[in-house]
């Protein structure tokens, strides 16, 4: 009986093909965008996530803006906030800009960063060729550097540039290795930068301050007391002036950043349900039309037999099919939808089963909750009244 | 022997804005094992409520009804459902086959109802449709048949379940006169065989070929001998 409930319903749904369709078109459209949108919205936070965490999930970030009589820390500061605890390491930056010069080829202004091993260290992937800044270089102030993909192309396209010499503020740099490009809209685009110790920098480049810190940590979990910690020593450091430097926990960064994602695709999908509920309506109105139109039947139906229960089934088993394959087409092109958008915005995206099953989940819901009320209305029919309207 | 239908004072009525209409007035009715009985009446004499309360699609207001030794009266919904599917086999005026069933899939029909296996049920439809003459349309859709043909679909699916009474509501209503002539000689032959019929119309040339003639006039019923028609 339930095999022939759906045969009949199958029936039924195949002869009005076009009408099937626009009534199916909500749900479709629901699903689609419900699919789509979370993806997108999923892809992009997967994408920009791993890029926050590239910067560093363990690390701290510390600004100095200075103070009128100290512009930044000095290394003995630096040593301080190294011995705290729960600090793994730091790696302080020293950045000027000045040009460069090869073979009579001058770049105007390029960012020249000293920093140390311990920033090669914590993350290899850094260096694209040649080796990256060593202990040694740091002690000796050795004349070393490693250069960003960019000024690689600008510079040394089509050659080796590692080996190589060139001109940094009137010095002679040997070139020890280069940069992995990294990704386009990074906040800490390394492409056009020059990187040499830190130390060598302190000396020849006439700065005498670390005008930023990155503190990496033995324990995530712990970062808070840590941050604590560190606000002492450059709260000392700097005559207790708070404004005189920023400090940045990474790991703050990322969560707050993935519970505003997460926010975001939960209202997105709440705004694309209301498109499910619009289709879900307009399958109610379908199974209502479809219902006055056979009335006979359903007389005859319920003469030949048929128990309200029956007639109930048959119908409720319309509508679901309805709105299931609506949800299996929306499935489809939702996800069609969000691999052709994510190629254009260049994200990766990969489509979950759970963002499915909820969506089949909401679309089989959609078809029971909307066809409830008019399957219960066909098997209310009076099987008289339902007759006599021949 | 106990009756197929027995009926003790059955009344109907309708309670309109005016006040009550009495549409049935202490009907009683009895039918017996492999009666051929027609009920005749004008239009508005209340034969099709008569029908209706036989076929256990309408209740009546008072009365005593018992079909086949079980007081209808007293059934739920789902019971009734279940009655009209074995007891009662219903032949509609304008036939009622379903436009998209081929002939054998609307005989099955009330089988699927009764819960029979699909290969009894098409063994059981066939034999049925081998038996009102369609042997060869079996799988013709109703549009592919002629009217007298659509009405043998419709008596196979009421005869398909077996049931205690074939119930004719003006089987001919919507045939010419031959066809019409054809389809009253199938239930001759078919009560022949023993199949109790209770056939409602308002020709009297059709009602005369019944072995049992009612009339039914404003909500009253009388049972008279079988005798030449008189005008």
């Amino acid at each position: 009986m339930f095999l022939e409930s759906i045969r009949m319903s199958w029936m039924n749904i195949t002869k009005n093909k076009l009408r099937s369709f626009l009534t199916m078109l909500g749900i479709v459209i629901g699903v689609a965008s419900i699919i789509a949108l979370i993806t997108l919205v999923r892809g992009a936070a997967d994408n920009i996530s791993a890029e926050v965490t590239e910067l560093g999930g363990n690390k701290i970030f510390i600004n100095i803006i200075g103070t009128p009589l100290k512009q930044g820390l000095s290394r003995d500061d630096a040593e301080i906030i190294k011995s705290v605890e729960n600090v793994e390491g730091i790696s302080p930056t020293i950045s000027g800009k000045t040009a460069i010069v090869y073979k009579g080829n001058v770049i105007e202004n390029v960012s020249i960063q000293g920093k140390n091993e311990v920033y090669f260290k914590a993350d290899p992937g850094l260096i694209r060729s040649g080796r990256a800044i060593n202990i040694l270089d740091l002690e000796n102030k050795s004349r070393v550097a490693i250069i960003g993909s960019n000024i690689v192309k600008d510079l040394f396209f089509g050659t080796n540039p590692i080996g190589e010499k060139i001109l940094i503020n009137g010095n002679t740099y040997t070139i020890i290795g280069t940069l992995e490009a990294t990704r386009g809209f990074s906040m800490s685009s390394t492409n056009d930068v020059v990187i040499i110790p830190y130390t060598t920098a302190l000396q020849s480049l006439g700065i005498k301050d670390i005008s930023s810190l990155d503190v990496y940590l033995d324990d995530t979990s712990l970062a808070d007391e840590t941050v604590v910690k560190i606000k002492g020593v450059l709260n000392r450091a700097f005559n207790y002036r708070e404004d005189s430097y920023t400090i940045f926990n990474m790991g703050d960064i990322i969560e707050s950043f993935q519970s505003i994602m997460s926010m975001m695709s939960l209202l997105l999908a709440g705004i694309a349900a209301i498109s499910l509920i619009v289709g879900g309506i307009g399958i109610m109105n379908m199974m209502l039309v479809t219902i006055s139109e056979r009335t006979t039947e359903i007389g005859l139906r319920k003469a030949l037999g048929a128990t309200p229960y029956t007639i109930c089934l048959q119908f409720l088993i319309e509508s679901i099919f309805l709105s299931v394959i609506g949800g299996l087409l929306g499935l489809f092109f939702g996800a069609l939808l969000a691999y052709v958008l994510a190629a254009f915005i260049g994200i990766n995206i990969s489509i979950l089963f759970s963002t499915n099953a909820l969506a089949m989940g909401f679309s089989a819901a959609v078809g029971i909750v909307f066809g409830y009320m008019p399957a219960k209305k066909a098997s209310r029919l009076n099987p008289i009244d339902a007759l006599r309207s021949l | 022997m106990q009756p197929v239908l027995s009926m003790r004072n059955i009344c109907k009525s309708y309670y309109t804005g005016t006040g009550e209409l009495k549409v049935l007035k202490n009907v009683n009715l009895t039918v017996q094992k492999g009666d051929f009985l027609s009920i005749l009446g004008p239009s508005g004499s209340g034969k099709t409520t008569l029908m209706n309360i036989i076929g256990c699609l309408d209740t009546p207001t008072s009365g005593k009804y018992i079909l086949s030794g079980r007081n209808i009266l007293d059934m739920d919904e789902f019971e009734l459902a279940s009655v009209r599917n074995r007891e009662i086999g219903f032949i509609f005026q304008n036939f009622c086959i379903l436009p998209r069933l081929t002939a054998l899939q609307n005989v099955e029909l009330p089988l699927i109802y009764s819960g029979v296996p699909f290969s009894i049920r098409k063994t059981k439809a066939m034999e049925i449709l081998e038996r009102v003459g369609l042997a060869d349309k079996m799988h013709s859709l109703p549009n592919q048949l002629s009217g007298g043909q659509q009405q043998r679909v419709a008596i196979a699916r009421a005869m398909v379940t077996n049931p205690s009474i074939l119930l004719a509501d003006e089987p001919t209503g919507a045939l010419d006169q031959k066809t019409g002539n054809q389809i009253v000689s199938l239930f001759e032959e078919l009560n022949r065989d023993g199949i109790t019929i209770v056939m409602i119309t308002h020709d009297r040339n059709i009602a005369v070929r019944a072995g049992r003639i009612v009339h039914i006039l404003d909500g009253i019923v009388s049972e008279q001998e079988l005798k030449p028609f008189v005008s």
